[in-house]
């Protein structure tokens, strides 16, 4: 049957949420992703993830950036002059950063204390600045709007999982310095399962220090880039 | 397009739609900063008293029981390194960033007086800055009303290391083992208060060092030892009245 079928030329439909779409939000999380496969904006993985809390906050910031940059970039893309693309492109990061930084400052104090230079750092973070070239400076508004909630998606995917495994192995605990904190397993008494009472079956169970420090980040996303390319056969070429 | 013109133009608008919506943003945001700064200050002051506040529950204080109990039980002051009280001043306003730039005998320093409800006692909160291992250190030090024993700490840091330095604010344990420690020997010395690496040897004036921040817990020693120093003056001539 498909073979009598007349294929229509492919003439692009405008539509809201096709394939192509749904494409745009999926793939940064595993063909795409921005830290596993493009190995982008590495540094602030790293720092932000040694607890779950802040490296949500930075997720939602990244993600924020990421699409509203190449929303604005891509609605004003005819008119950027090719000479100052990439000066017209940084203003709009920064415009956006310097938004979110004023907006956590003026409401989530502690964190935007604790996330300090690393949201300042997210204008330099590459992951925004390769989708606006790659991506909005070449697609419409609606498309790069999806692309930048997409990668920013993906960021925060891999930022979420490598901070689970550092605070719950490194310190014992979860989303520690929000309201839902949960202490899960600790050397004193406000934890869930206490290493030291009495009779105690993980009274050998230390939270391990390594994890904390920036080495095990490197060493779980190089884990993670391992696992995925093991299952992900079509990413073992293409870099 | 690409005429210098056009380029000129287009950086021109470009430049002043942002400055107007950042100058937007920053007015509209300002209030909520300042009050938001104010909060985060006040708790880490009140955290050195936190003992006196429920200790654990400490933490489960809303931004507004905060001021409310900085409001209606600290009182604030602020002395000179002559140890004179210093009128017309806030200790609210006073930052140990800004006093540090200047010389030694200039500084103003802050002093907290927390009135406990419960025992009605006074706790004499005294702030402190150093140093540690990458940058700058302060903390707070409610000092009890023999102005000798130790009702509690508080630590912060600006880039210390996770895990390793930076325990001495996200560790609980750190600052809980300074209550109960004296600044005073039997004599009437000062001695201050030591972190200890390898374990506190003297119960009434060491610590235990936090394993693998050296520095940072010799900045913490240094820090407690030159802050203290700074309000010697004050605190003699409050113990003479």
């Amino acid at each position: 049957m498909a073979e009598n079928t007349v294929i229509s030329a492919p003439k692009e439909k405008e539509e809201w949420f096709g394939k192509k779409e749904r494409k745009l939000l999926t793939d940064p999380f595993n063909d795409n992703n921005p830290i596993t496969v493009q190995i982008l904006g590495v540094c602030s993985a790293l720092a932000v993830t040694t607890q779950v809390y802040p490296s949500l906050v930075m997720a939602i910031a990244v993600t924020f950036v990421t699409a509203f940059s190449n929303l604005a970039t891509s609605a004003v893309r005819s008119y950027i002059p090719k000479e100052v693309r990439m000066i017209a492109q940084l203003v709009i990061i920064a415009l956006l950063v310097t938004i979110v930084e004023l907006f956590l400052k003026a409401f989530n104090y502690a964190i935007w204390k604790q996330l300090s230079v690393f949201i300042g750092l997210i204008i330099t973070n590459c992951i925004v600045m390769g989708r606006l070239e790659a991506f909005a400076m070449a697609n419409k508004p609606w498309r790069s709007f999806l692309d930048g909630i997409g990668n920013g998606l993906g960021y925060g995917a891999v930022l979420i999982l490598v901070a689970v495994i550092r605070e719950v192995t490194g310190k014992g605990s979860l989303f520690a310095g929000s309201p839902i904190e949960w202490k899960i397993i600790g050397n004193t008494s406000a934890y869930m399962i206490n290493t030291t009472a009495e009779g105690s079956w993980f009274s050998w169970y230390a939270n391990n220090n390594l994890m904390v420090l920036p080495t095990s980040a490197l060493l779980l996303v190089g884990i993670l880039i391992w696992v995925q390319r093991s299952y992900n056969k079509k990413l073992v070429d293409i870099s | 397009m690409g005429s210098s013109g056009y380029i000129l133009r287009f950086t021109l608008i470009m430049t002043v739609i942002t400055a107007l919506v950042l100058a937007g943003m920053f007015y509209v945001t300002e209030p909520y900063a300042l009050r938001s700064e104010a909060v985060f200050n006040k708790r880490a002051i009140l955290s050195a008293v936190r003992s006196q506040l429920g200790g654990d529950k400490f933490d489960e204080l809303s931004d507004q029981q905060v001021l409310d109990i900085f409001e209606k039980q600290v009182e604030q002051l602020v002395v000179n390194m002559q140890g004179e009280v210093v009128e017309g001043e806030k200790a609210e306003n006073i930052s140990l960033a800004q006093e540090k730039k200047k010389p030694e005998s200039n500084r103003l320093l802050p002093v907290f007086i927390y009135n406990s409800p419960d025992d009605s006692k006074k706790y004499y909160i005294l702030s402190i800055r150093g140093n540690g291992l990458w940058d700058e250190i302060w903390g707070n030090i409610a000092l009890e009303s023999d102005l000798n024993t130790v009702a509690g700490a508080s630590f912060d840091h600006k880039g210390e290391t996770p895990g390793l330095g930076a325990e001495i604010k996200d560790n609980p344990t750190f600052p809980a083992a300074f209550i109960n420690k004296k600044m005073y020997n039997d004599k009437g010395e000062f001695v201050s208060i030591v972190v200890r690496k390898g374990g506190a040897r003297d119960p009434q004036h060491e610590v235990d060092a936090i394993t693998g921040s050296t520095i940072t817990s010799n900045g913490v020693t240094e820090m407690i030892e030159r802050g203290i120093t700074y309000y010697k003056p004050y605190l003699d001539k409050l113990k003479k009245s």
